[in-house]
């Protein structure tokens, strides 16, 4: 049985407590780009500044819960400063994370990422174990890469 | 309170027994859905079991069953409400919701004109508001709507500005998020004084107080029969019979007709144009035996075990949480039923009903469908706990335990 442990881990509940990267950017230049959780109704905005391939400045403001808020957090910490291509790959990386919900439900660690190159985003690791809160996990992330998409289409 | 033993209605419903994170299940969400008596879940087995058949058709024997515990539902639970002319008035949808877009699409379409003006209320369920917008987006009608009170009542003082060139005032009769009983009858009474109908949204009363819709003065009400211990699957929409009469029918298909040629159809009469292909009929059973169910306990002996519990709730929250909850809601049990809204400091709902959880407590958390009101109240969400006629102080020892904890946690 999932446990709250799994959940709730020290690094999510600090990134929750203090989160990193929030507050807001002029836009223009920074595009922004909003969020919804319709079944909760969390909201998040995001503000990106792209600058020669680089993500070189992210904020955010809204409203969720710790998971939703360590998650965006967290993503800002992982994604600020990268190339964009480092940033797809960490787009990638989490949501193979979250989509390995089967094998974490059974216990067993995945081999499908690569927890290592996780560094502290596998702290929401557990989250998969608590399927309904997956989305709240994943909103900050949708809507960075709805913001990608609009600075440079794929 | 005299005779009513909420030991003795538990015993009554087996989902109560099971075991959650080693707590016994303390479930609190009946304002989502409410649980099943075991005489609700035998009496769709017996039809499976014996009479599984369609309605209306056949002759032979089991046909003839199914026939009879259809419609037997339908005056069963017309009854209920008070209806004069259950047969006439009583049609099944598949949920409240579905009766109130049958009811928009259908009356509202071929009644209301441009310009008409419908009068909502902001403490509505999307249910009450989406489909007037999209009849508003269709043909151009007008939809104001009453305020809810810093009080966290309808505020009536500007009600007959509101009212002028209204033909429908559609409203809840008990809020289900915030837990106030609205004054239907006095609002009844001044729509129908400027030619106007009233609708109400009965979902969160009907299972926790006597319904009569001839004593509410309403011309229409919908309900959902898995909000009063029966099954999912099965809604109500009763409408005065005169209103009901000039009604085209919902949707098409068999079982709604009187004749179909290679040119056209004609509409059956009566209930059953609005009823389009095979109905949920083991549910109609099922909602016989929770109308049978609620009317042993006797609605007023509910409607007194849960005022008791809403108010031993109440008092506990002012006592052990006072100025880290605010409750969304009433704060006395003048007027207001057993849903209490909860925003407490420092703790997200969906966090809150995580722990909750673990204590093996069931709450809502979100928006309840109702985003108009949690804008005019400044949250996203609330945590909200809800009660049932098997609902006990036991639920709510656990509840505390749980929100003690939580606050703990993340405070």
């Amino acid at each position: 049985m999932a446990g709250m442990e799994d959940l709730y881990k020290e690094i999510i509940m600090d990134h929750y407590r203090s989160p990193r990267n929030r507050g807001e950017l002029l836009s223009p230049p920074a595009t922004r780009t909003e969020g919804f959780n319709p079944l909760c109704g969390d909201e998040i905005v995001v503000y990106l500044i792209v600058e020669d391939g680089v993500l070189t400045d992210i904020k955010m403001t809204g409203q969720g819960c710790s998971i939703s808020q360590a998650s965006a957090s967290l993503m800002s910490a992982a994604v600020k400063g990268k190339p964009l291509s480092d940033v797809r790959e960490r787009i990638d990386t989490f949501k193979a994370l979250m989509t390995v919900h089967e094998a974490a439900l059974d216990g067993e660690a995945s081999d499908a990422v690569d927890l290592r190159r996780l560094g502290e985003l596998a702290a929401l690791q557990g989250v998969v174990k608590f399927p309904v809160r997956i989305k709240c996990a994943t909103l900050a992330w949708n809507t960075l890469i709805q913001g990608l998409e609009e600075i440079s289409p794929t | 309170m005299s005779g009513y033993d909420p030991a003795l209605v538990r015993a009554d419903f087996p989902l109560l027994s099971r075991v959650i994170h080693d707590h016994p299940i303390a479930y609190l969400d009946s304002g989502a859905t409410s649980i099943s008596p075991a005489s609700v879940i035998t009496a769709m087995s017996h039809y499976y079991e014996n009479s599984h058949a369609n309605v209306h058709r056949a002759v032979y024997v089991t046909a003839e069953e199914a026939t009879a515990t259809y419609e037997g539902a339908r005056r069963r639970v017309g009854r209920f409400i008070g209806a004069p002319h259950p047969d006439e008035e009583v049609v099944f949808t598949k949920n409240a919701t579905e009766a109130f877009n049958l009811f928009v699409k259908s009356w509202g379409a071929s009644q209301l004109r441009p310009g008409d003006v419908v009068v909502l209320s902001e403490m509505e369920h999307h249910a009450n508001i989406v489909p007037w917008f999209q009849l508003r987006d269709q043909i151009g009608i007008e939809i104001r709507f009453i305020p809810v009170s810093d009080d966290f009542r309808l505020d009536l003082s500007g009600l007959d500005e509101l009212l002028v060139g209204a033909k429908v005032v559609s409203v809840t009769g008990m809020s289900n998020v915030l837990g106030t009983i609205n004054p239907v009858r006095e609002l009844a009474d001044r729509a129908h004084a400027v030619g106007a109908i009233l609708v109400v949204d009965a979902a969160q009363s009907v299972a926790h107080s006597v319904t009569n819709v001839v004593e509410m003065g309403a011309d229409a009400i919908m309900f959902s029969a898995h909000k009063m211990l029966g099954p999912t699957g099965l809604g109500v929409l009763w409408v005065r019979r005169e209103i009901l009469s000039a009604m085209p029918p919902f949707l098409g298909g068999g079982g709604m007709i009187a004749d179909v040629t290679l040119e056209g159809f004609t509409a059956a009469s009566g209930v059953t144009r609005f009823e389009a292909g095979t109905p949920p009929i083991a549910e109609a059973a099922g909602l016989s035996a929770a109308v049978d169910y609620l009317e042993k306990l006797g609605m007023a002996a509910i409607a007194d075990h849960e005022a008791q519990l809403t108010g031993h709730t109440l008092e506990r929250l002012a006592t052990e949480f006072a100025g880290r909850v605010r409750i969304l809601g009433p704060s006395t049990l003048e007027k207001r039923g057993g849903v209490i809204s909860l925003d407490v400091e420092g703790v997200h709902p969906h966090d809150l009903a995580q722990v909750l959880d673990q204590f093996g407590v069931c709450v809502r958390p979100g928006h309840h469908c109702a985003k108009p009101l949690m804008r005019r109240f400044g949250v996203v969400a609330t945590a909200r706990v809800s009660f049932g006629p098997y609902s006990t102080l036991g639920d709510l020892d656990a509840l505390f335990d749980g929100l003690h904890h939580a606050v703990g946690v993340f405070g």
